[in-house]
């Protein structure tokens, strides 16, 4: 049995139809087309698959899309407002946060939640609050770089 | 399907026959689906990643649990203890002032499952109901004496923790009996506790071994003691021997030590992918013996951060 329902993703709302075994990565990627959250290990180990829901991160790979009903999603697609990124998507450009960009759209997510909850992270909070996403260029030295400028540029 | 529907309006509208779902308000519509057969679903973290393992499929017929508001939340009851609908998330017991300052042991297990992401959504009651012997809450739930609610269409009835688990994985609940909530009674005064796990890495990780601890000081002694050993045996499960070995003792490294001997001989290990069985029991005395000391160490009212398991690492 399929089930119609409508997913409110970034702010717009998506019909869709889809059986209930259905991860909301999959419908986020594959009928949404919305391809900027990623199936990394598709375990939940890996956090490339990463979104907000109702602004605090999950993995997409292992929650059921239908369970989101009623919820605002935000994926990296909805992180920059009108093309322009976000301060902390800068940052990572800046800083040279993004090798393979696998990792950043879960990078994204985690570091966008953690400001929003404290706006002034220590070095300890914001690997923390990463320690869900593993990047596999060994690139954590300039991810870390990139949300410490971020909170540097935002909290003044 | 329509005896299922709960004419909600977070309902998906069904299309044709075959596979199920339905997200009910009421614990009353979740015993009702699973009386025909649905499983239930809270945060996912086992029941879909299991079946992305390739372990199980992700069931056909499915009841969500997560907007029933009578399972949610985290309330002290009258007589000084606490109750945790099923519903309850590991960041939410994690933060909570109560369990951080009376049933410690709890915070530091809710604290180290899986990573942030895990913790918004994974429950208390999967945690419980998934029956891993690794299970990061179980431990400290025993020590503490937590009672589990279960309710199916014939009734309700309560049992205590210990006798949930009959195996890895397994449970004496029956398919239809939906885990409502736990209850943990109250503590005694000069009561301190400790969980802690061998662990590889900080997040994403499972209890290579894992070692609860709960003791009551009185007077300088250890009046009460409970013990109990994570990822050692095939269910989480207290261990008797070690608990007798502190009772009576100032709780100094020595019985400690004692303690930490009785948990390794009561170990069940097995070999897989993170540890051989000889390293596991032998690294079951170690980790008992931190707990032990972090859990005495909290009953004087020393301070031990939260989670224990990084600050005990080497440190005792």
């Amino acid at each position: 049995m399929k089930y119609s329902a409508t997913l409110r993703v970034n702010g717009f709302s998506y019909p869709v139809t889809i059986e209930p075994q259905r991860t909301l990565l999959s419908v986020l990627r594959d009928d949404l087309e919305l391809t900027g959250s990623k199936e990394g290990c598709d375990d939940s180990e890996c956090g490339a698959c990463m979104v907000l829901l109702d602004g605090e991160p999950v993995n997409s790979c292992s929650y059921l899309a239908l369970q989101t009903l009623g919820r605002e999603i935000t994926t990296v697609e909805g992180l920059s407002t009108n093309g322009d990124l976000s301060p902390l998507q800068k940052a990572f450009l800046e800083a040279g946060g993004v090798q393979c960009g696998f990792c950043t759209p879960g990078m994204l997510i985690s570091a966008t939640a953690l400001l929003a909850r404290n706006p002034r992270p220590d070095d300890e909070e914001i690997k923390a609050s990463l320690s869900g996403n593993l990047c596999r260029c060994t690139g954590y030295t300039p991810i870390l770089a990139a949300v410490r400028s971020a909170v540097e540029m935002t909290a003044g | 399907m329509s005896a299922l529907a709960s004419g909600s309006t977070a309902m998906g509208q069904a299309t044709a026959a075959g596979p199920s779902y339905t997200a009910p308000t009421t614990v009353d519509d979740v015993i009702a689906a699973m009386a025909t057969g649905s499983r239930v679903v809270a945060g996912g973290t086992d029941l879909v990643v299991g079946s992305r393992q390739g372990r199980w499929p992700v069931p056909e017929h499915l009841v969500a649990i997560h907007r029933v508001n009578s399972l949610r939340g985290i309330r002290p009851v009258v007589d000084g203890g606490l109750w945790l609908g099923a519903t309850a998330t590991h960041g939410e017991i994690a933060e909570d002032a109560t369990i951080r300052e009376r049933y410690t042991a709890l915070a530091d297990a809710s604290s180290i499952v899986g990573s942030r992401a895990t913790r918004n959504v994974g429950t208390l009651g999967g945690n419980i109901a998934n029956a891993s012997p690794a299970a990061e809450t179980s431990g400290p739930l025993m020590c503490f004496g937590a009672t589990c609610m279960l309710e199916s269409r014939n009734g309700r009835r309560e049992l205590p923790l210990d006798e949930l688990f009959s195996g890895p994985g397994r449970t004496v609940a029956a398919m239809d009996e939906l885990l409502v909530s736990v209850s943990l009674p109250a503590q005694p005064a000069g009561t301190g506790s400790c969980y802690a796990r061998l662990e590889y890495r900080r997040q994403m990780e499972i209890a290579v071994v894992g070692a609860t601890a709960v003791v009551t000081l009185d007077g300088g002694q250890i009046t009460a003691a409970r013990v109990a050993i994570t990822s050692l045996a095939p269910t989480v499960r207290r261990v008797p021997e070690a608990e007798a070995a502190l009772i009576g003792s100032t709780g100094d490294r020595a019985a400690a030590e004692r303690a930490g001997e009785a948990a390794a001989a009561a170990s069940l290990p097995i070999d897989d992918v993170r540890a051989a069985a000889d390293y596991r029991r032998a690294m079951a005395a170690v980790i008992t013996r931190r707990v032990v000391q972090a859990a005495v160490d909290r009953a004087r009212g020393e301070t031990v951060s939260i989670p224990a398991s990084a600050s005990l690492h080497g440190a005792l």
